[in-house]
């Protein structure tokens, strides 16, 4: 997208990640003088030296006071060049849920490291949840570097373990303080060995190559718009690809096709849309579509199923249970869903999703929104798991298989229902009764 | 591991691009179509600024050809502006939106006011329990706010799908992850939800978008020769009967404009020469000072605004 690059960072605590955030906003002149006031009144409290960087991004009181970051935190600075949108994800290991979070929208991940340190486990384990998350476009900061008098040993020697640990992906390694600022918005003359660019130009100038209308159309139905007889128009965020009036259009999961009629708008009718629009399609047909459902490119259709596979971030201390059932969150549909194994706070594990109602979806590296899915405990209303779809299950556009005993009889029940919401209640009345 | 291209941008179809606003706008629709998809009785926070006047032009955008589908509430401290009112009116008029307004008038009828009660007390009970009220009594189940990441330290953690617990309060320790675009709107019995689709927006890119879309604004945010109260660096709008002039107060004409608007007491006015958006945009890119530097109630204390959002204030 042009202008906008959205950003994540990751580091293990004390690494330097808020004062670098601080820092660039601060450089970049995002941070207003009268920011710079109160938090200098809040350092001087906290005594901690005259001004700190960090006091930019630890938002909440309860962080001020542990010192230590415990949440996303999304900050907003721009450049002449391009706007950034930031999410600070804590690097404390029992917070990866909020490194997924800050991940799953971003274009790039910062990945921190102290110099004094070198890489530690935590430090893979950032730049595997980073790629997991479908990043393609890293910055590997080496902070701290004025503890190492600047030693380009010591750089190279984290740069090559990165290296090994990401792969063939795009990545910039920079030698910074972000403390004194090296390198931070221009080149240090105490890295004379570094050729460059620093932080900020090239997060200015970096190409991220995601283009979604390059991808096959996808449109998500949100709502339906019908504000008299004449009108019936499917309002909808498109996740992939182009349409044009006059396109034939696959609605999944009933496989009908119709022609798109008309692209409308506030500002009027459009002859083509394009993703991430929000737009409201009207079709020829009087086919039946509603909420949930999706159209889509008859040349490239998505997968349609109750089940696959999927890589599964659990972010509740309740942790999964394969007996219990989910609210499945996949586009606009929702559905109740059985997982085939557990999982702990915090664990990343491949799992078998079984849904009591198909969905259309793509792989998660295909396409970001049709191939992800959230989890949600129907007792507590937490969103208890992020999933990204890695491929079929086998069986899929079968019956559901037996092996889930509890679950697969949930399921059975749930496909009985007429709708999303009568599945649902009637699985966790189902459930509610079972663990009585 | 290769070297990030630093080369020229992607050779696609300049048409097939969206820039920043646009991108902003489309997420924010999505959010206005959801709420209305998942929640029985939503509502939106009609609070007559800046921001308000966006999400009301987002939300006759989400919705088109049909009407805006919830009913717009104005929880009014009777200390605004009387040109904020006349504006909301009119507004509410324009859109063809039906408009609650809402005021403790207990606390209003016990003498509450700020220079009487101090600032927290009198947003406590003005704004914090008068929004709350007019909730429950409304049975809303989701209210729209026009709240952005960007305007406060405690912001910047705020989900775009916030829970709230029976008693309209925040806990930031329990908030629920939010990834992609998916948004969580199960409630459990008693929990209600608010929710903020401008959260990625800047207010330059609020003026922005006022600007590229021509969306009307309350005038007071232009400068023009005003009559003010000049207390050191403040400017105070003597706005009758609410603002008291003091011994000492001396009038003087000053070319300014309001950069928020709140209550009357409490909101002061900054010397500028922004008559027209694009100007008070070229003013804010040079701005060395953020929008709520002249809304006392944020320098009450460290966190002030945390622990407002915590007993249920925006
Ligand atoms: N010497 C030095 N200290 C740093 C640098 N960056 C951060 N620090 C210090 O390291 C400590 C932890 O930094 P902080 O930004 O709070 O780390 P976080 O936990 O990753 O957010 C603080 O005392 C910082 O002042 C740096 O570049 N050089």
């Amino acid at each position: 997208m042009s202008g906008l690059l959205r950003i994540c960072t990751a580091g293990s605590v004390d690494d330097g990640k808020s004062t670098l955030i601080g820092r660039m906003l601060h450089d970049s002149q995002a941070v207003y003088e009268d920011q710079v006031h109160s938090v200098r009144a809040a350092s001087q409290n906290r005594g901690v030296g005259p001004i700190d960087f960090s006091l930019f991004t630890d938002g909440l009181k309860a962080e001020r006071e542990q010192g230590i970051t415990i949440d996303v935190a999304y900050r907003y600075f721009a450049t002449a060049r391009r706007k950034f949108i930031l999410a600070d994800t804590p690097g404390h290991e029992q917070y990866t849920r909020n490194m997924a979070t800050g991940a799953s929208t971003a274009d790039l991940a910062i990945l921190l490291v102290d110099a004094t340190q070198g890489v530690r486990t935590q430090s893979r384990r950032h730049a595997r949840i980073a790629s997991l998350l479908g990043i393609s476009e890293y910055v590997l900061a080496v902070n701290k570097m004025d503890l190492v008098d600047f030693s380009r040993e010591v750089f190279e020697d984290i740069r090559g373990a990165f290296e090994e640990i990401l792969g063939d992906v795009g990545c910039h390694a920079l030698p910074l303080s972000a403390l004194h600022g090296d390198n931070v918005t221009t080149l240090s003359p105490r890295t004379p060995w570094f050729e460059g660019p620093s932080l900020l130009e090239h997060l200015e100038t970096v190409t991220v190559t995601r283009d979604l209308t390059l991808s096959p159309f996808r449109f998500p139905v949100q709502l339906v718009i019908r504000p008299d007889r004449e009108f019936r128009g499917y309002a909808g965020q498109i996740a992939a690809g182009i349409v044009r009036v006059g396109d034939t259009v696959t609605a999944w999961p009933s496989a009908r096709t119709a022609r798109v009629k008309r692209i409308v708008t506030y500002e009027g009718d459009l002859d083509v849309a394009f993703a991430p629009m929000s737009v409201t399609l009207v079709v020829d047909d009087e086919i039946d579509i509603s909420r949930g459902d999706q159209l889509s490119s008859v040349a490239h259709p998505p997968h349609v199923g109750n089940r696959f596979q999927a890589e599964v971030v659990w972010m509740d201390e309740r942790p999964a249970d394969p007996a219990r059932v989910y609210v499945l969150k996949h586009t606009t549909r929702s559905v109740a869903a059985a997982l085939s194994r557990g999982l702990a706070l915090n664990q990343i594990g491949t799992v078998t999703v079984s849904a009591t109602r198909p969905l259309v979806f793509d792989r998660y590296d295909n396409n970001r929104t049709t191939g992800s899915f959230i989890l949600i405990d129907p007792a507590s209303g937490f969103t208890c798991g992020a999933g990204m779809i890695t491929g079929l299950g086998e069986g899929d556009r079968t019956e559901p298989d037996t092996t889930f005993g509890a679950a697969a009889r949930l399921v059975q029940l749930a496909r009985q229902a007429g709708s999303d919401a009568e599945a649902i209640a009637a699985v966790e009345k189902a459930l509610e009764e079972m663990l009585i | 591991m290769t070297t990030a291209t630093v080369s020229s941008e992607p050779t696609i179809a300049p048409a097939m691009r969206m820039d920043h606003l646009r991108a902003l706008e489309a997420e924010a629709v999505h959010i206005l179509r959801e709420v209305v998809a998942e929640f029985e009785r939503p509502v939106m926070l009609y609070s007559i600024g800046k921001d308000s006047s966006v999400m009301l032009r987002l939300a006759q955008k989400a919705f088109h050809p049909g009407p805006i589908p919830f009913p717009l509430l104005h929880v009014d401290t009777t200390y605004k502006f009387r040109e904020m009112i006349e504006f909301r009116d009119q507004m509410a008029r324009a859109v063809g939106a039906r408009l609650i307004v809402h005021t403790n008038s207990t606390a209003i009828a016990d003498g509450t006011q700020p220079f009487k009660v101090g600032t927290q007390r009198c947003c406590g009970l003005l704004k914090t329990k008068g929004l709350l009220d007019a909730l429950e009594a409304g049975s809303f189940d989701a209210a729209l706010g026009g709240a952005r990441r960007d305007e406060e330290r405690s912001r910047a953690k705020e989900r775009i799908f916030s829970v709230r617990d029976a008693k309209g309060q925040w806990d930031p320790k329990r908030q629920r992850p939010e990834l992609w675009h998916l948004l969580n709107a199960r409630l459990q019995p008693g929990e209600t939800i608010r929710v903020f689709p401008l959260s990625n927006w800047t207010e330059i890119d609020v003026w922005q978008y006022i600007h590229v879309e021509r969306i009307p604004v309350v005038p007071m945010y232009f400068a023009t020769e005003r009559e003010v109260i000049v207390r050191g660096n403040s400017l105070i709008v003597p706005e009758q009967p609410f603002v008291p002039v003091l011994p000492g107060d001396t009038l003087q004409v000053v070319r300014c404009r309001m950069r928020s608007l709140g209550c009357s007491p409490c909101t002061g006015a900054v010397r500028s020469d922004a008559d027209t958006v694009p100007k008070i945009i070229e003013e804010l890119v040079a701005a060395r000072q953020s929008e709520r530097q002249l809304r006392v109630i944020d320098h009450d204390q460290d966190g002030s605004m945390e622990l407002k959002k915590r007993e249920g204030y925006f």
